[in-house]
């Protein structure tokens, strides 16, 4: 056999000469990312009781368009989740009642309806859970009572109306609120993006270097670790060792040490459209969030293990911004929801 | 330097204890595969035992996974491993335990033990 006939640095000058074709030849392919993980469902699940309808996801809108589900009559859930601003409010951190600063960012509700946790810290696990949060919170929405804001929307006939389509002999109840955000919550999602298109097929969808990043992406950086699946993220919670942190995180709702300082992995659809980035704002850019994976994190106390160093080439950092840059889907359209007057 | 008596009693000795362990219960193994408890190859929501038996949870995926519980039956937190390692529990006490990786939270299930 030739293995044993020919000298071993032959066979490795032959080895590296192979390489060598594939690294500087013009043939250099990447294969395609898989459909069977990578392609977004068409659906967003909803439960048994609360199913998708147009005059649910009407009346849905019209609420969370409304400020006067705010003590202060001037916010509503679109202040923050501003479709403007790709359903966040590009601030580092939340403002709410009064303009005071929140301590955690504004997350963008892109396809909230695919996650199993709700909350950076993952107290809710559905939407209708978390649904009046916002609303009953003093420091948001400046914490209307909840019969307070029941006895508003029963006042205005347009509301009564919209109620009596979308659930039908249910009334106006917390619960009948809470499945109606609910409900256009599930309406927003990513559009098609040019990682979607690739995911297809189309092999000039994406650049050479968004092709490299998914490779770094997947492999030397291993963001897959918890960028996981079609919406790039693993329902799970990390703690990856941002600077100065001392809210616990998910911590407070889960008591296992490890959770200390740990916050809910968000999807990375549209991510180069919904900075400042992390739970905390605290970086402004994609190049910033990569610098600090690269470093490994900066905190190591109760550092996620699947955090580190990287050692990751300037290069290598561009590809990995020009392939995040490519899960940018088209926009949707939004017209906004005309409101029922009080009479 | 032990001699190599020593050695010898210590070999009798373990096997002994391994012995006395084995004849205390039997031992189940659940892996953590694409973020699911798996046993005997599947999904795995409830799994029977009895008192005295052993669960050996194993990480088969690229990251790291947790379990842990905060059942009264049972209290145990095993932190995080990586791929390819594994961390036994024991249960002493009947009744049923819920079993979760506080990474991955949707990793769930029980375990009644009988």
């Amino acid at each position: 056999m030739i293995k044993f006939c020919l000298p071993q640095y032959v066979l490795q000058g032959f080895c590296l000469a192979i390489a060598g074709l594939f690294v500087t030849g013009a043939a250099v392919t990447y294969p395609a990312p898989q459909k069977a993980i990578f392609t977004l469902p068409k659906e967003v699940p909803a439960p048994a009781d609360n199913q998708l309808t147009p005059p649910r996801i009407q009346l849905g809108k019209m609420l969370f368009f409304d400020p006067r589900l705010s003590g202060s009559d001037v916010i509503s859930c679109a202040t923050c989740h501003n479709p403007s601003l790709d359903w966040a409010d590009a601030a580092p951190l939340a403002r709410g009642e009064g303009l005071q600063i929140l301590p955690r960012a504004t997350p963008s509700i892109i396809n909230v309806g695919f996650n199993a946790f709700q909350m950076w810290d993952g107290r809710f696990t559905s939407l209708e859970e978390q649904a009046w949060t916002p609303m009953l919170a003093a420091a948001e929405m400046h914490g209307l009572q909840e019969a307070v804001v029941l006895a508003k929307l029963k006042g205005m006939p347009g509301y009564v109306n919209a109620f009596e389509k979308a659930y039908p002999g249910e009334g106006i109840t917390r619960n009948t609120v809470a499945k109606a955000l609910a409900s256009f919550e599930r309406t927003i999602v990513s559009g098609d993006a040019p990682f979607d298109e690739w995911v297809q097929g189309d092999e000039s969808a994406v650049s050479l270097s968004a092709k490299r990043g998914f490779q770094l992406f997947t492999g030397k950086a291993n963001c897959i670790a918890c960028h996981q699946g079609s919406t790039f993220r693993d329902q799970g919670f990390h703690n990856i060792g941002l600077k100065g942190v001392t809210d616990p995180g998910r911590y407070a709702i889960v008591r296992i040490p490890i959770l200390r300082g740990a916050f809910k992995t968000p999807t990375l659809r549209d991510v180069a459209r919904t900075g400042p980035y992390m739970h905390n704002g605290a970086y402004q850019t994609l190049e910033q969030v990569i610098d600090h994976y690269d470093r490994g994190g900066d905190d190591k106390e109760n550092l996620d293990p699947n955090m580190k160093p990287l050692g990751l080439t300037i290069e290598e950092k561009e590809d990995l911004v020009e392939f995040l840059k490519t899960l940018s889907g088209k926009q949707q359209a939004v017209t906004l929801p005309q409101l029922p007057q009080q009479q | 330097m032990m001699s190599s008596k020593k050695v010898c009693a210590a070999m009798i000795l373990s096997s002994l204890l391994w012995a006395a362990g084995a004849l205390g219960g039997e031992d189940y193994l659940v892996e953590q595969k694409d973020k699911e408890f798996i046993y005997k190859g599947a999904k795995v929501t409830t799994l029977n035992i009895k008192v005295g038996d052993v669960v050996e949870f194993k990480n088969l995926d690229p990251y790291f996974h947790n379990v842990f519980s905060l059942s009264d039956v049972k209290m145990f937190d095993l932190g995080s491993y990586p791929q390819g390692k594994s961390k036994s529990v024991k249960f002493e006490k009947s009744g049923k335990v819920e079993i979760e990786c506080a990474i991955h939270p949707q990793m769930h299930m029980i375990i009644e033990v009988k």
